[in-house]
């Protein structure tokens, strides 16, 4: 205090302003501090939050429609699905074109698979259309090379279309193919479209783009050399057949004129898509198949966390799914049922356990701990495995049981495959985690307050119940929120003791993600699980503080 | 023991110890007769029996080592004579028992562990509640001891095989353990694990011990933020973490193969080795702070005042007192690792089977014994475990200057 001077700040060792210099030494601590928290945060960021918020985008995330329909889901913008008639020919001509590019990708099965879950049946539908479409684009290949040979030559098509000026055109089917594909499509196509031509015919531009980019980037081919698909053909139909270019075909002068004008004035198949499709599969005309494409196709669904609460999207809004199909609720609310029931039976079993380690001498209790310890640090496998010993049908249980009378050998106990299984090896598993946080807790309570209370004339059930039971109720909180959150998400136990009954939401996830491959609906049950657990997270914090976690 | 009898009134024996014995006799006679549908009769032989020892104890309290022995003798005979070696066993188990509890009722050796004021009401209860608190511990272990009996089992089946039961050489073998670490099925899984446990265990402890450090620092901006974020691995249940490194880690696999031209294999083990490491990060995260909020701080002030640079002091002061921790934190890690099925089971492909996902898949699917011998395999490690924690704690406690517990 001495060494300031009268009327300016007080000063540090090297001159500067005291208050400056303790902010500046607290500002290096801090940062020295998140110094060494960053690598880790950052690893645990990219490791494990980065993949949750991944599944959270996947459980809304719908871009299948769009990405291999890509130019139906805009055409059928201007159809109105309320009125009972399927969508005009322009959107089944747009569906032959995106159908046929993904079946020579090989996605339309995905999109059936994906609608399937949705409308049943269309997975079929998917793949057997896709499988066929090729005999749509035949009848009009078919024609245009009776009419003219000169079409069946790759060269030949190769020198009508190429030119310059189609770079945009090349660019946006370009990036078409990879939102279908997932994969890249770059490199040198040794192939423009003529603008003449994409001005003269778009579709047939289109058409002949697509192909040139998949057997030049996927199939390694020379563009010149192939000869065109199937729909390249449909689209210079569809583009020859409309009467408001015939004027603009006669005048053309490019390379392959007469062809294009001896095609306009024959007479070309009057095949309408709208039939075609109709032949590939009759569903094809029912609305409700357009309906469920239509409600599908933007970008992100609810559809999915519907699908998870047991409601499905449908054209007249959210609507329950048929009786039948509802199975989620239920398992939703067994499996908080169960680990309610298994939380309680390790409070009740947990409870005796912890006062009695609490209140023995410390060297006693210590050899006891180890009795609690050694489950817990035994592998689930093992405990797991333990329990389909003792409890399947010709397990150690049973076979003590009819051994000494108690139950007839032909009607042994069913003890597991059902919901008993799976609480009974469940409560034994999750009993350390409630065991240890109630003994911290009851080890801080003083034992004179009991004798205290009795020596005030309290009876026993009094002191405890009064006295005791109520500075305990924090760790059952804490051993109650923790056994609960491990029981909600367990997958293993159910999985292998637990059956048909006794399995939890965990197991349909995990069907859904190895056997039915509906990633989307276990995304969505996983988000809605996780907000389940983060809630009691929450909870958990504000009892017993994240700090306070202890283990062994 | 002389003395436990001077200081406590011994009860009457026909009023207290000889109608209880009978009681507790009876339960175990019929549960006897129940295997020969008698269960009444059996009840009855179970009483006569019961005072018969209660009356034996009653008149011969300075010999206790002798009868007791005698009651198990006659009465194991006796199993042996009516039944098998089953019975036999059965008849020394129950002679043991209610041999003791004679003496216990008989020497008054029941109210010793009360204090003098209790009424007979409340012994009663405490007796009552230590034997619940048995027979909870009973529940806690008794699970793994078939385990580990059975993985002895000459058949190839999961269940006891009467020559098992009668205790027959011919129905033991050390076949299941010759499986175990003689065929490819398991040692390559087992191989599996114990490269990815290790690396993701150095992982989270390196980085793990490190953030702990800089969690404990006086001034964290966001600390209960980041620490939240730290522990989340543990509290968001495994299969949820499952899915989402399923959904995220596939991709980043396919690009770690595709631009950097690594090896399926070697990919598919940095994958499961990250995601183990990241959950056992939270283990390490809770016992290494938990071991500094008792470190004391002036300690690397001393060092600083004499000249030791941060590092040096780290290595030197700080390490060796939190070692305890960082140990104790690794084996948590490291069990997570090992004990691991869900996660690897979605983000891993077959190369990287580890020994729990070998027993997962066996249970599920083919059953054989193997999994039992593995299993108590299994349990003596984690014996083993334990003992190293148990000794590392009370090292830390130590350390720290507290009285080991």
């Amino acid at each position: 205090m001495s060494d300031t001077t009268g009327s300016g700040p007080m000063l540090a060792a090297d001159g500067r302003p005291l208050k400056e210099s303790l902010g500046r030494a607290l500002r290096r601590q801090k940062l020295r501090a998140l110094a060494l928290i960053a690598p880790l945060l950052l690893f645990v960021l990219l490791t494990f939050v980065i993949p949750i918020v991944s599944m959270l985008i996947r459980s809304v995330e719908n871009e299948i429609v769009e990405t291999t329909l890509p130019g139906t889901v805009p055409a059928m913008a201007a159809w109105d699905s309320s009125t009972g008639e399927i969508p005009p020919e322009d959107v089944f001509q747009n569906l032959f074109f995106d159908m046929f590019n993904a079946s020579e990708a090989k996605e339309h099965t995905k999109l059936g698979t994906r609608l399937n879950y949705e409308n049943t049946g269309l997975a079929s539908m998917f793949r057997t259309s896709g499988r066929s479409i090729d005999d749509i684009g035949e009848v009009f290949q078919d024609a245009i090379e009776d009419i003219d040979e000169r079409w069946e030559e790759g060269a030949f098509w190769f020198e009508v279309m190429n030119g310059a000026g189609g770079d945009a055109l090349v660019a946006e089917r370009r990036a078409r193919w990879e939102d279908l594909t997932d994969d890249s499509m770059a490199g040198d196509l040794g192939f423009t479209p003529s603008q003449a031509i994409i001005d003269l015919l778009p579709n047939t531009a289109a058409a002949y783009t697509d192909f040139a980019i998949w057997t030049v980037i996927d199939d390694e081919d020379v563009v010149a050399e192939e000869d065109p698909w199937e729909a390249v053909y449909a689209a210079l139909a569809v583009d020859l057949r409309d009467p408001s270019r015939t004027a603009a075909i006669a005048g053309y002068q490019g390379a392959g004129a007469d062809a294009l004008q001896a095609l306009s004035a024959a007479e070309l198949p009057g095949l309408t898509f709208t039939e075609a499709f109709a032949e590939l599969d009759e569903d094809w005309g029912k609305v409700d198949v357009w309906q469920t494409i239509e409600v599908y196709s933007p970008t992100y669904t609810p559809g999915y966390f519907l699908n998870s609460v047991d409601r499905e999207l449908t054209i007249d809004g959210v609507q329950a799914r048929p009786e039948n199909e509802q199975l989620y609720v239920k398992l939703f609310g067994r499996t908080l049922w169960m680990s309610l029931i298994i939380t309680t039976s390790c409070i009740i079993l947990g409870y005796p356990i912890a006062w009695l380690l609490a209140n023995l001498p410390v060297r006693t209790a210590n050899v006891l701990m180890i009795l609690v310890l050694l489950p817990f640090w035994t592998s689930l496998l093992v405990r797991t495995s333990a329990w389909k010993v003792l409890l399947q049908q010709q397990g150690v249980i049973n076979e003590l049981l009819v051994w000494l009378g108690f139950v007839d050998d032909a009607n042994r106990l069913i003890l597991m495959n059902n919901s008993t299984g799976t609480i009974i090896a469940m409560t034994h598993i999750l009993l350390p985690f409630m065991i240890l946080p109630l003994y911290s807790v009851m080890k801080t309570i003083p034992p004179t307050y009991l004798r205290a209370a009795k020596s005030l004339g309290a009876t026993n059930w009094t002191a405890f119940w009064r006295v005791y039971f109520p500075q305990s109720v924090p760790g059952i909180g804490a051993g109650s929120i923790l056994v609960f959150i491990l029981a909600i998400g367990y997958y293993i136990t159910p999985e292998i003791v637990g059956g048909t009954d006794g399995v939890f939401i965990s197991n349909r996830i995990a069907y859904h993600i190895s056997r039915s491959l509906n990633w989307g609906l276990a995304a969505a049950l996983g988000t809605i699980l996780l907000v389940l657990v983060m809630a009691l997270y929450w909870l958990y914090d504000r009892i017993v503080g994240i700090d306070n976690v202890k283990l062994g | 023991m002389t003395a436990t009898i001077s200081t406590t009134s011994r009860p009457d024996l026909f009023r207290f110890t000889m109608p209880l014995m009978a009681a507790f006799a009876a339960m175990f006679g019929f549960v006897g007769g129940n295997m020969v549908a008698q269960p009444w009769l059996g009840a009855l032989v179970g009483a006569i029996i019961g005072c018969v020892i209660a009356w034996v104890a009653e008149t011969n309290l300075s010999r206790r080592t002798t009868v007791r022995w005698a009651i198990i003798g006659v009465l194991g005979l006796a199993g042996l004579v009516f039944g098998n070696v089953g019975t036999a066993i059965s008849g020394v188990i129950i002679g043991a028992i209610l041999s003791w509890g004679a003496y216990w009722l008989a020497t008054g050796q029941y109210g010793t562990s009360v204090p003098i004021y209790y009424t007979a009401k409340q012994t009663l209860w405490h007796n009552t509640f230590k034997f619940i608190c048995g027979l909870i511990f009973f529940f806690l272990i008794a699970p793994l001891v078939p385990v580990m009996w059975l993985s002895f089992n000459a058949q190839d089946f999961f269940t006891f095989t009467p020559e098992m039961l009668n205790f027959e050489a011919a129905g033991y073998s050390l076949k299941h353990y010759r499986d175990f670490l003689g065929t490819d099925e398991w040692m390559v899984p087992l191989k599996n694990s114990l490269i990815i446990a290790p690396i993701a265990t150095i992982i989270s402890v390196t980085l793990g011990t490190l953030a702990a450090i800089g969690l404990s620092q006086s001034h964290v901006p966001g600390r209960q933020a980041i620490m939240a974020i730290l522990i989340s691995p543990m509290i968001v249940p495994l299969i949820i973490s499952a899915t989402g490194m399923f959904f995220f880690y596939a991709p980043l696999g396919n690009w770690l193969e595709a631009s950097l031209g690594l090896s399926q294999s070697f990919v598919g083990f940095v994958k499961v080795i990250l995601a183990h490491a990241v959950l056992g990060i939270p283990f390490v995260i809770i016992t290494v702070t938990a071991t500094l909020v008792g470190f004391d701080r002036s300690l690397t002030r001393a060092a600083a005042s004499m000249g030791s640079d941060p590092v040096r002091t780290f290595f030197k002061v700080q390490m060796p007192l939190i070692l305890p921790g960082v140990i104790s934190g690794g084996l948590f890690a490291f069990i997570t690792s090992f004990d691991e099925v869900v996660v690897v089971l979605f983000v891993g492909s077959a190369q990287q089977q580890t020994l729990p996902w070998q027993m997962f898949t066996g249970l599920r699917e083919q059953i054989s014994p193997t999994i039992l011998a593995a299993a108590t395999v299994l349990v003596v490690f984690s014996i083993l475990l334990l003992t190293t924690v148990e000794l590392l704690r009370r090292r830390s406690e130590r350390l720290r200057g507290l009285t080991p517990a």
